[in-house]
C-alpha cells in the first residue's frame, strides 16, 4: 500500500525504531529563540555536553524585542536578560544568531524560509507552537518544549510517537477577497480547538493548491489551534520557485537532485488516511473571531452567537465566559463592533504579500479617528522590501504606524501590548484571554479585513469600504 | 527526573474547558532563565480574582488538578508545566490534553493522565463537596481512587515507564548514538546548513 506525504518523510528520518518505543527521529533543522531556549542550554552545561550539530541550528531574536527604538538598549531589564542570555549562549556553544539590528532578524518562522533553509521532505522543530508554519513547504514542522529543545540540542534527534494521518481537502476556489486565513478559520471554527490532536494534517485539494507559499504558510501555521502535531501542503512548482535562489537553497547538480527528491513527496494514489476532512471553498467567506479560542468564530456578516445556540454544557458556559471577557452582546452584528487597535503582522500574516495586500487596500484611505493601526513586518528583509516598494509610505500617510520586525502585539511581551478592555482586530493566531496583553480583547481577521477594518473603526471587509 | 509511582494529595477543581497555556502562565512571566520560580504566574490573570477557585482558603495546599476538556492548549512554552509545578501540582487530570502539553509534562515529570469526563464531573461533586477529599492518582497500576471512586487512568506506555523509572530522554538517546552517527552518514549532501566553512 502506498504512503501519505507525512509517513514519507517521517520515515526518511527515522534512527531508531523499536517495539513499545517511541521512534527516534532525525531533526534536519532546529530553530531556536530567547524564550524557550536559555533551560535548555543551561541543562547542556549542567551535564558538560555540546550542541551535537550546530550547523543545522539557527537562533533569532523575536519575542521581547521591541519594535520602536530597536538600536537602542532594551529598555525592560528582564527582556533583556533574556536576549542577552541567548547571545552568551549562542556564542558559546558555536550557534549561529541573528540579532537584533541584523538584516536577516525577524520572527523566526519568517526567517527560516526566506533563507531558503525551510525546504520539502525536512523535519524542522523549534520551542515555539507555531513551527507548523513550515509545514506549507512539505516539511514536518512542530513546535517543542524546553526539554526537548535541550534533546535536540544535544543529539540532533527527538523521541516520538508516529502520529495519525488526516486529510484535509478544499475544493473549489477561494472567493475573490477571500483568504486563506479565513479558510484557516473557519476550519478551526468546525474542528474546534481539539479537533486535530494525534494528527498531522495535509493540507490538499485546488484551493491549496492555488495559494501563494505565503498563504500556505497561513493555513499551516495555524494547524495548531486545531491541536495538529503538524500541518504540511505537498511541495510542487510553487514551491521550488518559492526556494530556488534563496540564500541557502541547493544550488547547480544540488537543486537538480534535490527538485528530483521533493518532486516524489506526495501522497500515493492508493494511501490512505485515518480521517478526511472535506470542504468546499465556496463555503468560506471572510471569517472573524469573537470569543477567546481560534475556534470561536463567525462569518464576518453573522451576529455574535448566543450561549443558547451550544447544546453542549460545557460549550455553553465557554461562550457565556468569552462573551463576559470580550464585552459582547449576544445577537450583536460582528460588523458593529468597534476597534480600537488594529495589527497587522505576525508569523501568521506578517510576510510581504500580507503587506503589499494590506496597502492597496489602505492606500487612499485614512485610518479612523480613535483607531490605531499597527503594521509590523515579519523580518527586517520584509521591511527592507516593503520600503523599496513604497508601502511603508501608504501606511504612514493613511496614519498607520510603521513599526520595525518583531513578535510585536501577537504575545504580551514585549511593549506592543493592548491596555486592558483595548479591543484589536488582529492578523495573529491567538485571541485567548490576556494573550495580547492583560485584559486585551481580541478578534482574529484575515490581512482584507484588518485593513478594512482600520478604515471603517469597526470590523469591516473592503467591499464596505466602497 | 524523580520516579513517580503514586501519588495521594487534595484536589483543586478547575471548572473551565480550553485552559490555553497562556491561561496556565502569561507570557510576560515566561522571562525568567532559570528553571524554577514560575508558581507566581500560574494562572495570573485569574488569581486577582478572590472568587478565583485556587485562592479559595479550603483549596490551599493541593497536588491534583482536576481540569476541563482541551487542557493545555496553544503556545508550546513549557513553563507552563514548570509553574504548575512548583505551586505543588504533580498531576494534572482531564479528559483532553494538547499534544504538546502532554509531551512536555511527561518530560518535566508533572504526571498528565486522561480520564473520561463523567469521571471529571464526578471528581469535581466529590471534591466540592469536600475539599479535603484525598485523591490517588496510582501510575503503576493505571487508576485514579478518590472516595467510593476507582477509574481507570490514560498514560501512554513509555511516558509510564519512563515516570515509573525516572528515566532522562537525553541519557536514552545518547545510548543509540551510534544509530544517529550512521544515520548522519547517509543523509544527502544538499540537505541545507547553517554554518559554512
Amino acid at each position: 500500500m502506498g504512503k501519505t506525504l507525512s509517513e514519507k518523510v517521517w520515515d526518511e528520518h527515522v534512527v531508531r525504531s523499536a517495539e513499545g518505543e517511541p521512534d527516534l527521529l532525525y531533526i534536519d533543522l532546529h530553530l531556536l529563540h530567547e524564550v524557550t531556549s536559555p533551560q535548555a542550554f543551561d541543562g547542556l552545561r549542567i551535564a558538560g555536553r555540546q550542541v551535537r550539530r550546530p550547523d543545522l541550528t539557527l537562533a533569532t531574536e523575536d519575542h521581547n524585542v521591541p519594535t520602536l527604538d530597536w538600536d537602542k538598549p532594551i529598555a525592560d531589564p528582564v527582556s533583556k536578560t533574556q536576549v542577552d542570555t541567548l547571545r552568551k549562549n549562542a556564542a558559546e556553544f558555536g550557534v549561529r544568531l541573528h540579532p537584533l539590528g541584523d538584516i536577516e532578524q525577524g520572527i523566526v518562522h519568517v526567517v527560516g524560509p526566506q533563507l531558503g533553509l525551510t525546504q520539502p521532505g525536512m523535519t524542522i522543530v523549534c520551542g515555539d507552537s507555531h513551527t507548523s508554519t513550515h509545514g506549507a513547504f512539505g516539511a514536518i514542522a512542530f513546535g517543542i518544549g524546553t526539554s526537548e529543545v535541550e534533546h535536540v540540542l544535544a543529539t540532533q534527534t527527538l523521541m516520538q510517537a508516529k502520529p495519525k494521518t488526516m486529510a484535509v481537502t478544499v475544493n473549489g476556489e477561494l472567493a475573490d477577497g477571500v483568504t486563506a486565513k479565513d479558510l484557516i478559520l473557519y476550519l478551526i471554527a468546525q474542528t474546534g480547538t481539539g479537533g486535530g490532536q494525534g494528527y498531522i494534517v495535509e493540507y490538499r485539494g485546488d484551493a491549496i493548491s492555488k495559494l501563494s507559499m505565503e498563504g500556505r504558510m497561513t493555513i499551516c501555521n495555524m494547524s495548531i489551534e486545531w491541536g495538529a502535531k503538524a500541518g504540511l501542503i505537498a511541495p510542487d512548482q510553487t514551491t521550488f520557485d518559492y526556494i530556488e535562489g534563496k540564500p541557502e537553497a541547493p544550488k547547480g547538480a544540488d537543486w537538480d537532485a534535490a527538485v528530483a527528491h521533493w518532486k516524489t513527496l506526495v501522497t500515493d494514489a492508493d494511501a490512505t488516511f485515518d480521517k478526511e476532512i472535506v470542504i468546499d471553498a465556496a463555503d468560506v467567506t471572510p471569517f472573524v473571531t469573537w470569543g477567546t479560542n481560534p475556534g470561536q468564530g463567525v462569518p464576518l456578516g453573522a451576529n455574535v452567537p448566543s450561549p443558547e445556540d451550544f447544546s453542549d454544557p460545557s460549550d455553553k458556559l465557554a461562550c457565556e465566559k468569552a462573551l463576559e471577557y470580550m464585552g459582547l452582546e449576544a445577537g450583536q452584528p460582528m460588523r458593529s463592533v468597534k476597534v480600537d487597535t488594529v495589527f497587522v503582522g505576525s508569523c501568521t500574516n506578517g510576510r510581504i504579500e500580507d503587506l503589499r495586500l494590506a496597502a492597496e487596500i489602505i492606500k487612499g484611505h485614512k485610518v479612523a479617528e480613535g483607531t490605531r493601526l499597527l503594521v509590523v513586518p515579519g523580518s527586517v528583509r520584509v521591511r527592507n522590501q516593503a520600503m523599496e516598494e513604497g508601502l511603508d509610505k501608504v501606511f504612514v500617510e493613511a496614519g498607520a504606524e510603521w513599526r520595525g520586525a518583531g513578535c510585536s502585539m501577537c504575545l504580551g511581551m514585549n511593549p506592543d501590548t493592548l491596555a486592558p478592555q483595548e479591543r484589536s482586530a488582529s492578523t495573529s493566531n491567538r485571541n485567548f484571554e490576556g494573550r495580547q496583553g492583560k485584559g486585551g480583547r481580541t478578534h482574529l481577521v484575515s490581512i482584507p479585513v484588518a485593513a478594512a477594518t482600520a478604515v471603517k473603526g469597526t470590523l469591516a471587509s473592503p467591499a464596505d469600504l466602497v | 527526573m524523580e520516579k513517580f509511582t503514586s501519588h495521594t494529595g487534595t484536589a483543586l477543581p478547575l471548572r473551565r474547558s480550553n485552559v490555553d497555556t497562556d491561561q496556565i502562565i502569561p507570557a510576560v512571566y515566561l522571562k525568567r532563565v532559570t528553571r524554577t520560580g514560575f508558581e507566581d504566574g500560574l494562572f495570573a490573570a485569574w488569581r486577582n480574582d478572590p472568587e478565583f477557585v485556587a485562592n479559595k482558603p479550603e483549596y490551599q495546599g493541593v497536588s491534583v488538578l482536576v481540569a476541563g476538556p482541551d487542557f493545555g492548549t496553544g503556545s508550546s512554552r513549557e513553563h507552563a508545566v514548570w509553574a504548575l509545578m512548583d505551586y505543588g501540582f504533580k498531576v494534572v487530570l482531564s479528559s483532553r490534553f494538547a499534544d504538546i502539553f502532554r509531551g512536555n509534562s511527561g518530560k518535566a515529570g508533572l504526571l498528565a493522565a486522561q480520564v473520561e469526563q463523567d469521571v471529571i464531573d464526578q471528581l469535581w461533586q466529590l471534591v466540592e463537596a469536600d475539599p479535603t477529599t484525598q485523591v490517588t492518582v496510582d501510575l503503576d497500576a493505571r487508576e485514579v481512587r478518590a472516595g467510593d471512586l476507582v477509574a481507570p487512568i490514560d498514560v501512554d506506555d513509555y511516558t509510564r515507564y519512563r515516570l515509573l523509572n525516572g528515566l532522562d530522554d537525553i541519557g536514552i538517546t545518547l545510548g543509540n548514538e551510534a544509530d544517529i552517527t550512521t544515520y548522519e552518514a547517509k543523509r544527502p549532501s544538499w540537505k541545507p546548513v547553517t554554518l559554512h566553512a
